[in-house]
């Protein structure tokens, strides 16, 4: 039986609302291991999965989940699995292999603190795996980075999107807070994400087209070279995606970079900065892979400083100096370990760098 | 004009402290309101400490986890050391009475003595204390309807649940009537 689901506005958990945005999204299948901060999704899908038409299996382990993704989204199912950073650690093997196969999926991480085991609670420190790759080889994912419990649902949607044009795995880096908070969402009705043909699947062949095949071997180095060089120029279209959010930064002198929980933090900050006559501004990446580095550029020539908020140890604040390029200073701030940034503490780091230099001018 | 209560609700697990904020957010939201519920989340577990941050605004939230409250509804003494030097000048502690001994020595905030745990033995129910003390808090604070508190209640109860609405109803206005006394004698 399939219940038929309207759009509608609900209070939800960051991870439940990603769990229903799925189904809602057309999701045929999820494969998943439960680990916290992100547990929810799989409890949920499961309780949901017998009335909304939808395979929802808890695997025995991180990589039977990332693997029958592969499978699955071979034979051209929409599919999705999630986890938290150790369990995302354990998939990338199998991430390596569906972006070298060009196949569709939907990746969820809901970053806890690391490295190792780590700790249960928010961080980013994930970033660097999001975007820099994480398994082996020249690839990259679709990363978006939601801030708002609404986002984690609209980037499903996004997500699975985009995923299915450019035939490549798309990740949401989310944390563990997004995943535990509750927000006002609005839910978009049910089947409102048209489902694709799968050209690719290997569904079995009919006489009117050429047998598919689906590897990652590509074992005589020109083919490979081939290979990567198509994947290449696929990146490189995948730049009119970049989607970023700015907040004041028309007049601003200072602008935060920030991503996820942190661009909200720190737009708290930049409003007490503005209470105390400092013209602070955001900048906040929704994708970190196409990363909004023409905006930073373009800003760089009119502002004086940067500040980046991350909860990891300074890993976007790398692409944003190579975006700035030092032509202003770049700053940064960041909590580690589950800790989380105050709005009152990034307002000491906007301080420092922007009175200095008023005085200076005095 | 633009009104927005930033408040922290901390006790120990077990007290009803995340469905207390559970309950302010959906009433926020069945009066159109903007509002985030931002737990602690941990290895926690019965008695251990819990917490929660609600935000109720008429504009859009931007830090869900913040670190000045206007509000602090506390329901233990650990809490209360925790949270009375986060309540901003000016704002407001409601403190359970029983589990608070040394009460909040603060000159520059209002703080309100609450005998929520007395009163709901009174009415042999010990686990509506937490709707005394939000019945206490909406009665100073004059921020949401009775009747919207109820709707949410419907929304965390377990439908298995729903018989105890009215008990919890009563516990509301309970937690209400004990501040408009206090208002009273203070007349």
């Amino acid at each position: 039986m399939k219940e038929n689901m309207e759009k509608e506005i609900r209070l939800m958990k960051g991870n439940e609302a990603l769990a229903e945005a799925a189904i809602r999204a057309g999701m045929d299948a999820y494969f998943g291991y439960p680990i916290t901060p992100q547990s929810e999704i799989l409890e949920y899908l499961e309780e949901q999965s017998p009335k909304r038409n939808c395979v929802v299996l808890q695997t025995e382990s991180e990589l039977a989940s990332i693997n029958m993704i592969y499978g699955a989204a071979g034979a051209g199912a929409r599919v999705m699995t999630s986890s938290s950073s150790p369990g995302i650690s354990l998939m990338q093997e199998g991430i390596s292999y569906i972006a070298a196969a060009e196949l569709p999926c939907l990746l969820v991480n809901v970053v806890r603190g690391g490295p190792g085991l780590g700790t249960i609670q928010p961080s980013q420190g994930d970033y660097f795996q999001a975007v820099k790759g994480g398994g082996h080889g020249d690839y990259r994912l679709i990363v978006l980075a939601p801030a708002t419990v609404q986002e984690m649902v609209d980037f499903v949607f996004e997500g699975f999107r985009l995923a299915e044009k450019y035939r490549n795995p798309a990740l949401i880096l989310a944390d563990g807070a997004l995943g535990q908070m509750m927000e006002k969402v609005e839910l978009p009705a049910e089947g409102s994400l048209p489902k694709v043909v799968p050209a690719w699947a290997t569904t079995g062949k009919t006489k009117d087209r050429e047998r598919n095949v689906i590897t990652t071997l590509h074992i005589q180095p020109e083919e490979m070279e081939a290979m990567n060089l198509r994947l290449e120029k696929k990146y490189a279209e995948m730049q009119c995606e970049v989607r970023y959010e700015e907040i004041n930064t028309s007049d601003a002198e200072i602008i935060l970079v920030a991503f996820g929980l942190s661009a909200r933090i720190s737009q708290k900050a930049c409003d007490l900065a503005r209470e105390k006559g400092i013209k602070a501004g955001i900048i906040r990446p929704m994708t970190l892979f196409p990363y909004p580095s023409n905006i930073l550029a373009e800003l760089a020539e009119k502002i004086d400083a940067f500040l980046v908020v991350e909860m990891n140890a300074g890993q976007m604040v790398e692409d944003v100096r190579l975006a700035v390029n030092g032509k202003v200073p770049v700053h940064f701030k960041g909590r580690k370990g589950g800790m989380i940034p105050t709005p009152e503490e990034i307002l000491v780091e906007i301080e420092k760098i922007v009175i200095p230099k008023q005085v200076l001018q005095d | 004009m633009i009104r927005t209560d930033e408040i922290i609700i901390a006790g120990f697990g077990g007290q009803g402290v995340l469905s207390l904020g559970q309950m302010l957010a959906y009433a926020a939201l069945m009066e159109g309101k903007e509002t985030s519920w931002m737990p602690s989340y941990g290895p926690e577990m019965r008695g251990g400490t819990a917490n929660c941050i609600v935000i109720i605004s008429d504009k859009k939230i931007s830090s869900p986890i913040i670190s000045k409250f206007d509000s602090a509804i506390i329901l233990n003494q650990p809490s209360l050391e925790k949270f009375e030097k986060a309540v901003k000048p000016g704002g407001f502690i409601f403190y359970e009475e029983s589990t608070v001994l040394e009460p909040p020595t603060r000159k520059d905030i209002e703080s309100f003595k609450v005998n929520a745990i007395e009163e709901a033995n009174l009415m042999e129910k010990k686990q509506v204390a937490n709707m005394i003390m939000l019945g206490a808090f909406l009665e100073v604070k004059q921020l949401l309807k009775s009747e919207s508190i109820l709707k949410a209640l419907a929304k965390v109860l377990p439908e298995r649940h729903h018989h105890l609405i009215p008990m919890n109803e009563a516990a509301l206005s309970k937690g209400r009537e004990i501040i408009s006394k206090l208002h009273h004698s203070l007349v």
